[in-house]
């Protein structure tokens, strides 16, 4: 139990991480409130589809009825908002999830193995990274229609090639290391000396740079909604929300502020759970690694 | 005494980009039960390899190209070609009955789990059943002594405990115990073994004289100092009672005094255990301390074997005699062997000591030289006998 407190005290410590750590639970607890925040209006079918007042273009500042006011189409910004951080996580999570999955998978085999399989894996890397991301994760969303399983397909798709590369990197290092041929000395198998000896070893900068990327991913992901490519019209998500607001960014050149709320509100939640992520990825990097800290 | 490992005809080479290293050529060496046998030789003869050898385990590019290890069984009492094994059946052999020391004793450790970790993995992947035992008398004591509210309700849970427990000491692969132990969370419920394992090891470690072992078990490596490292090291490879332990330099990296407390370690280890030891060193003074036979390699070949007695009272190989005149004393100048270790790559032909040996002859550039009994239990390598 040392243990936790440990690393309970070095989350602590830092208060960039401490600040990291603030932002996200807050963020947890808005997607997990999200009903009671900003609920459902009765007769409403899908509660991640924001209600619209009106089909004016026009967005309307912050009243008492709509408190960030209305996008583009009367589209409820707080609702909008609010219910954007749960897509926000859903994409973010499971991206990162299945990227690290296979790239561990993938990585590690061809790290460890070394040989034809490393030569096999390592040049369907390449080729992955070949093309510019964004790029490639559009020609994707394009090819299977818009859609927020589209954008996560497609930035799995160009997301897993670094992770495998990364964590290949690092068992190559690893494997060398004597308690790795100690411990098939003592009997282990292959597969027991990956998953036990291994990867405790070297998946610490993989981890790290998933939190880290979880941001990234949320704010790529915002990029496809912003160009169009996301989420179907009025589904809450922060991309599309700042998309709805690509023609209000500067108003009238007699007051270029005039709807400052449509852009800024979404654009701050994309900023807090990018940075907050960021900030826990560095703290994530101090609590890890036995190596680094705990004597 | 008969002999534990018989090595034959052992040749391993290395297949690199600059050619084909004869990392050991055309080896014989015998390890006897219950002895220790020393391997001496500079850096780079070979030692390293043999004892890589015996437990398969020659890093790539390496190969072993072809001989025989036989290794005999006390257990079962007949014989085992080591080379022709499955790597299944080669598993369940290292850390059992062979086990390994390293050299760096730092290295040797993962750092990311506890001492106490590392020396269970041994028991449970050799000594699951024993441990399947241990943990279903446990049970049984307590469905014995157990009374009370608590003790009642636990009991049906305790029961199916004691019948899984037991399915696992019984077969060597049942398979309720084989799928709880594959499924994440349900492995919790097997905790019982691992909660052994943990004595056992506790046990070990108070055996390689750690003090306070139940605190080292839960202490990680860079806690330690080297010699309680090596300790641990030595613990964890004495775990499961090897019949042969191979110690790679496993002084090397340490103090002196401490280096003498392992080797009084290993003496007793020796003696208690019955195991017989390969010891591999570069230091004459260490294993004329520890070991009963020594065998010196050079370049890949063995040179000479010998009784310790026999090899430091009379050395007849002129590269064990060079080795021993290179021993640093007080007041003596210090001889070294002239030129350089033999260029594995292109092996001088003959005898590989020939150019720098001080007798060589003529016939030493053309032929290998045949190892020679010329006395009792003592083998020589060389034209001049």
């Amino acid at each position: 139990m040392s243990d936790w407190k440990f690393m309970a005290r070095q989350l602590v410590k830092n208060p960039l991480s401490l600040a990291g750590i603030i932002i996200i639970t807050v963020f947890v607890i808005i997607a997990i409130f999200a009903p009671l925040i900003a609920p459902t209006p009765e007769g409403h079918r899908d509660p991640y589809m924001i209600p619209r007042d009106g089909y004016s273009a026009t967005p309307q500042p912050p009243n008492e009825e709509h408190i960030f006011g209305t996008t583009e189409g009367q589209y409820d910004i707080f609702y909008g908002v609010i219910w954007g951080t749960r897509s926000a996580f859903h994409v973010g999570l499971v991206v990162i999830g299945v990227v690290l999955a296979v790239g561990i998978v993938l990585g590690s085999l061809a790290g460890y193995f070394g040989g034809v399989l490393d030569e096999v894996i390592m040049r369907i890397t390449d080729i992955f990274l070949a093309f510019p991301a964004l790029i490639l994760a559009m020609a994707i969303v394009a090819a299977l229609g818009p859609s927020l399983k589209s954008v996560m397909i497609a930035l799995t798709v160009v997301s897993w090639p670094s992770y495998a590369r990364l964590i290949r990197g690092d068992i190559l290092q690893v494997r060398e290391e004597d308690y790795i041929e100690a411990s098939r000395g003592i009997g282990a198998s292959s597969g027991r000396v990956i998953i036990r000896h291994v990867l405790p070893n070297a998946i610490y900068p993989t981890l790290v740079m998933a939190s880290l990327d979880i941001g990234a991913v949320v704010l790529a992901a915002a990029a496809l909604s912003f160009l169009g490519l996301g989420a179907p019209e009025g589904y809450a998500d922060w991309g599309q929300l700042t998309s709805f607001a690509r023609n209000w960014i500067v108003g009238p050149s007699s007051d270029p502020l005039r709807y400052w709320y449509a852009v800024t509100i979404p654009g701050l939640f994309i900023l807090f759970f990018v940075l907050g992520w960021n900030l826990l990825g560095d703290a994530f990097r101090d609590i890890l690694d036995p190596r680094l800290a705990r004597r | 005494m008969g002999d534990l490992i018989r090595i034959r005809d052992l040749a391993v080479r290395f297949y690199t980009y600059e050619g084909v290293v004869h990392a050991i050529d055309d080896l014989d060496l015998d390890i006897r039960q219950g002895e220790t046998l020393g391997i001496v030789g500079e850096t780079g003869s070979g030692k390293t390899m043999t004892a890589l050898a015996i437990l398969r385990l020659i890093p790539y590019p390496g190969k072993i190209e072809s001989g025989s290890i036989v290794f005999f069984d006390r257990d079962l009492h007949s014989e085992i070609e080591l080379l022709k094994l499955s790597e299944d059946k080669m598993r369940s052999i290292r850390g059992n009955k062979i086990s390994m020391v390293f050299q760096e004793p730092g290295a040797a450790l993962n750092p990311v789990f506890t001492i106490g970790d590392q020396i269970s993995e041994v028991y449970l992947l050799h000594r699951r059943r024993e441990l399947g035992d241990r943990a279903k008398e446990r049970v049984e004591s307590l469905l014995r002594d157990g009374s009370g509210v608590s003790a009642r309700v636990r009991k049906p849970f305790w029961r199916w405990q004691r019948r899984l427990y037991n399915k696992i000491a019984q077969e060597s692969h049942p398979f309720e115990p084989r799928l709880l132990s594959h499924i994440p969370l349900f492995k919790r419920l097997l905790w019982r073994l691992t909660n052994e394992a943990r004595l056992l090891t506790v046990d070990m470690l108070k055996d390689v004289e750690i003090p306070d072992p139940a605190r080292v078990a839960v202490q990680y490596p860079h806690q330690l100092s080297g010699g309680m490292k090596q300790r641990a090291v030595i613990a964890m490879a004495l775990a499961c009672s090897p019949e042969l332990l191979i110690a790679d330099e496993p002084t090397t990296s340490l103090d002196v005094t401490i280096q003498a407390q392992m080797l009084e370690l290993f003496r007793r280890i020796k003696v208690e255990k019955g195991a017989s030891v390969l010891f591999v060193t570069h230091n004459l003074g260490v294993a004329s301390e520890v070991c009963d036979r020594v065998a010196v390699m050079y370049a890949g070949r063995l040179c000479e074997v010998a009784s310790v007695e026999e090899l430091f009272l009379h050395p007849s190989h002129p590269y064990t005699r060079a080795l021993l005149d290179a021993v640093p004393m007080p007041g003596k100048e210090l001889q070294t062997i002239p030129g350089a270790l033999a260029d594995p790559l292109n092996p001088p032909p003959g005898c590989r000591f020939h150019p720098r040996c001080p007798g060589a002859m003529p016939v030493c550039q053309q032929e290998k030289a045949k190892l020679k009994e010329i006395n009792k239990d003592h083998i020589v390598a060389c034209h001049l006998f």
